[in-house]
């Protein structure tokens, strides 16, 4: 697929991966940031702390930032499904369009309360009334992902119509929603969502902390968001593991693409890194003994499906390997670091303010946000040469339009306009305006 | 009334939605960008974002439902129309795109720049100029179905076309006339006389331009498609109530009394306008390739929407109801006395 003439869907491919890619940073904090702003107001009113209670206002204040990024690629991707995807659509719309449809109501939902909850911090005699109408805003998010992840399991599994001849004939949409592929996948992707923004709040008071300044705001923000990210790191690894489970069974030749497995075979090995030769032997990888078989029955005896049960034309890129091996890595690097910290917190001579453990806290956030990249990458990767496995083919579902290469630049152009401009504008927003003075000029007011 | 119908009325009625919300959204955009050139922004620029802060991810979301509810009950349309529209469409997004980001960072990043107001003044009338295409498309002649199935753009045909220009030309000119008589009602409430006086103008000056307008687009409908055409004499009675309301409404402003009923009577306008020749235009979606009764979903996913969508508006009614309640019709938030 190199770039030696024009293939519509080479670069319709391209494009998807580009809007997709850069939607999801905004997406995934869209998802988890109200969550997380909803647990600060709620504890600033149940112990009467003006220091979460900042901090919820400070989130949110950043948070109408990312949110308008996270709605116009959104927007974008609603509308560029149709026009890269046409003949795809025209089959997803008989078949999955029901969840896609329940999202906009999601949008509506959040986007009406997101709008009262930013207009209304002072308007309301009891506080519990202003933190009630955020509630909508975290299930608005949430249920937006919910359903968008719901389409692409469809996707992965799909299930609840018949497909003969190009023609879909005994749709069930209930059914279609309920693919074996939902419930680890939308699980994995929301637990991942609030990990994911945990860690990033937690770096920017981390590198507050770092840069000398040592109010008490920064220290209670610090402890309650890597506690979140503690939690939600169990959450995120167990729903991983089950995915990996769900992979074995329903969708065995992406897990044996991703581990490089090709006879099937019981007891199988878990194979780090590595390349591999021209005739499939792989070199240089670290073995882990049972470890595949583990991963995807929980029984280090168990017989795990190889690539070589599959056409070779209906089998995943390999490179998918590294991909997974990548992001174990960085799962292994959250996983310490969320660890690590806990203990400081509970061991008595701990100390949680050591600079190493800081710098390690902000390390987190860009790989968290690598994580989901690399996830969702190998996921779709990991899904061809099918748009709808089993049944239509990427190529079948792509446009047959010209000019899909200058659309690629111009929404290159679009996102690297759009990344710089809202980091540069967050940026300008909280250096002008220190969390200190804020506090102080709400003493001066309560006094 | 069969599935379809429903199903088109209900899609027809979210991009009135649209069509009103946005209009007065694309339109206080382009006013407050021309009264910072005229050094009369300090004047409306308060009313305007008083207004526009708390609802424009509202009016995203309208568009975004009637697009997806579209693939949804016609997906067929997602295969004519998107093959069709990948220039158009993409340029529709990236101005979409342009304009809800730089409305967020020029109102709640800290220091508005004028290159932000500049860009969201003039997005805000080529985004009704690129979407209006797409109901120009739909009256056919532009879009080309061959032997072999494969959709072809006829973008020259489109560029070229009279009635594609009027179309244009109308909605520019109904989203200045929309949101100036919105800016009227909303500043006057708000008790801002100087205001007031201000959007009131520019509120009588785009009135009688959407009258000929509209009559320009007749004309090019009668030229372009004689079906559709007859098909909308058939119901003259809407566009003559159309016009009396428009008479109504302006004439309140003109008398600066009853703002409100005006307002009302402006969507009523629209509202007569737009589902008379919605309806004949059907049953076709896409001239003559496409119709609401061939190209239909099947009719458990029929259903399965229909009963999605009454379930949703009961969740929505209520919260567009807050939501007004707490900023539209709420007078100490409108005169800037609360927060
Ligand atoms: C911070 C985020 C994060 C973390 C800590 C993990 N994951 Fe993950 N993973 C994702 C973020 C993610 C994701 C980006 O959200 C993906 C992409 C597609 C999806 O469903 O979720 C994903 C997909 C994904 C898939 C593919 C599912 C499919 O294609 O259907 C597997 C097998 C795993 N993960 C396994 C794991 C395991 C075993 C983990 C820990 C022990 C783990 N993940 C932690
Ligand atoms: C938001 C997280 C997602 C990311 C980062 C992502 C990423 C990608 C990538 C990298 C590809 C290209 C695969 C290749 O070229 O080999 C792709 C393809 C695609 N994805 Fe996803 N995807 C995401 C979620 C979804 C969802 C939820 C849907 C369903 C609506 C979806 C629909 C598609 C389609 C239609 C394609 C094109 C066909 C293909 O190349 O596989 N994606 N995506
Ligand atoms: C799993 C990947 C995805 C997740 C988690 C996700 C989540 C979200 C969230 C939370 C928002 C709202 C931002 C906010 O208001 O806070 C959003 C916006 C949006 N997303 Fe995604 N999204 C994903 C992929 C997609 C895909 C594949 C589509 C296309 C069908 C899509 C369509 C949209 C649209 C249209 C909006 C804008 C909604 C509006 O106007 O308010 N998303 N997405």
């Amino acid at each position: 697929m190199l770039l030696n003439g024009y293939d519509p869907v080479v670069y319709s491919r391209m494009l998807t991966s580009l809007t997709l890619g850069f939607h999801i940073i905004y997406a995934t904090i869209g998802v988890g940031v109200p969550l997380m702003i909803a647990l600060a107001e709620w504890i600033g009113i149940r112990r009467n702390d003006p220091h979460y209670l900042l901090l919820a206002r400070r989130w949110a204040r950043g948070f109408v930032i990312t949110v308008a990024v996270g709605v116009v690629t959104g927007t974008a991707i609603g509308l560029q499904l149709s026009l890269l995807w046409p003949s795809f659509m025209r089959v997803a719309g008989q078949s999955i369009s029901l969840p896609l449809f329940l999202e906009t109501f999601a949008f509506f939902f959040e986007a009406i309360f997101l709008g009262i909850y930013l207009y209304t911090w002072d308007r309301f005699k009891n506080r519990m009334t202003h933190f009630l109408l955020l509630i909508p805003v975290v299930i608005g998010s949430s249920a937006s992902a919910f359903f968008i992840t719901i389409v692409n399991a469809f996707m992965n599994y799909p299930v609840g119509f018949k497909l003969t001849d190009g023609l879909i004939s005994e749709v069930n949409p209930i059914a279609a929603m309920l693919s074996p592929a939902m419930p680890t996948k939308v699980a994995h992707v929301l637990s991942s969502a609030y990990l994911t923004c945990a860690f990033v709040l937690a770096a920017l008071t981390a590198w507050k902390l770092l840069k000398g300044k040592d109010h008490i705001y920064y220290k209670k923000a610090l402890k309650l968001t890597m506690v979140s990210a503690f939690i939600f790191m169990i959450s995120t690894a167990l729903i991983g593991d089950l995915s990996g489970k769900y992979l074995a069974k329903y969708q065995p030749e992406k897990l044996a693409a991703a581990e490089w497995h090709f006879d099937t075979a019981a007891k199988a090995p878990l194979v780090l890194g590595g390349v591999l030769t021209d005739n499939n032997e792989i070199k240089y990888g670290l073995e882990i003994p049972y470890g595949l078989s583990i991963l995807a029955h929980s029984n280090p005896f168990a017989v795990v499906k190889g690539l070589n049960d599959f056409p070779e034309d209906e089998r995943p890129p390999l490179w998918i390997h590294y991909l997974f091996d990548i992001k174990m890595g960085y799962v292994a690097f959250m996983v310490a670091v969320s660890l690590l910290f806990v203990i400081e917190m509970v061991r008595k001579r701990g100390n949680v303010y050591r600079r190493w453990l800081l710098f390690a806290v902000v390390a987190a956030a860009p790989i968290a946000m690598l994580t989901i990249e690399h996830g969702w990458i190998f996921s779709e990767v990991g899904r061809q040469p099918w748009i709808l496995r089993g049944l239509m083919r990427t190529t079948e579902g792509a446009t047959t339009s010209e000019h899909v290469d200058l659309m690629l630049w111009l929404f290159t152009l679009l996102y690297v306009g759009l990344g710089i401009s809202s980091v540069r504008v967050l940026l300008k927003m909280f250096k002008n305006n220190h969390a200190e003075d804020e506090l102080a000029a709400l003493g001066k007011e309560a006094s | 009334m069969s599935y379809e119908v429903v199903g088109i009325t209900v899609l027809w009625t979210f991009l009135f939605g649209y069509l009103i919300v946005a209009s007065i959204d694309f339109g206080a955009g382009f006013f407050s960008y021309y009264s910072s050139i005229t050094e009369t922004r300090h004047v409306i620029h308060a009313i305007i974002n008083r207004y526009l802060s708390p609802v424009w991810e509202v009016t995203n979301v309208f568009l975004v439902f009637f697009f997806v509810g579209f693939i949804g009950f016609f997906p067929d349309t997602a295969y004519y129309y998107g093959t069709a529209l990948l220039i158009p469409g993409s340029i529709a997004i990236v101005l979409l795109a342009v304009r809800g980001a730089y409305y967020a960072f020029n109102h709640y990043g800290s220091r508005s720049r004028k290159i932000y107001t500049l860009m969201y003044g003039a997005s805000g009338l080529l985004i009704p100029a690129a979407l209006s295409t797409v109901l120009t498309i739909s009256e056919g002649g532009y879009i080309q179905v061959g032997e072999d199935g494969k959709v072809v753009f006829l973008a020259k045909e489109l560029f070229t076309s009279s009635y594609s220009w009027a179309v244009v030309l109308l909605a520019l000119v109904s989203v200045l006339y929309i949101s100036a008589m919105f800016l009227s009602f909303y500043a006057h409430k708000a008790g801002d006389i100087p205001a007031f006086q201000v959007v009131r103008k520019y509120a009588l000056a785009w009135s009688l331009p959407t009258i000929i307008s509209s009559l320009l687009v007749f004309f090019a409908i009668h030229n372009h498609n004689r079906e559709h055409f007859n098909n909308m004499l058939d119901r003259s009675w809407m566009f003559a109530l159309s016009f009396v309301f428009f008479l109504i409404a302006v004439y309140f402003v003109w008398k600066k009394k009853r703002l409100g009923l005006s307002f009302i009577c402006v969507i009523l306008q629209f509202a007569f306008a737009f589902y008379g020749y919605g309806s004949a235009h059907l049953p076709y979606i896409l001239y003559p390739y496409l119709t609401i009764h061939d190209n239909f979903t099947s009719p458990s996913m029929a259903i399965a929407l229909i009963v999605a969508f009454i379930l949703g508006l009961l969740l929505l009614i209520p919260s567009l109801y807050l939501l007004m309640k707490l900023f539209l019709f709420n007078t100490p938030y409108i005169k800037g006395n609360t927060k």
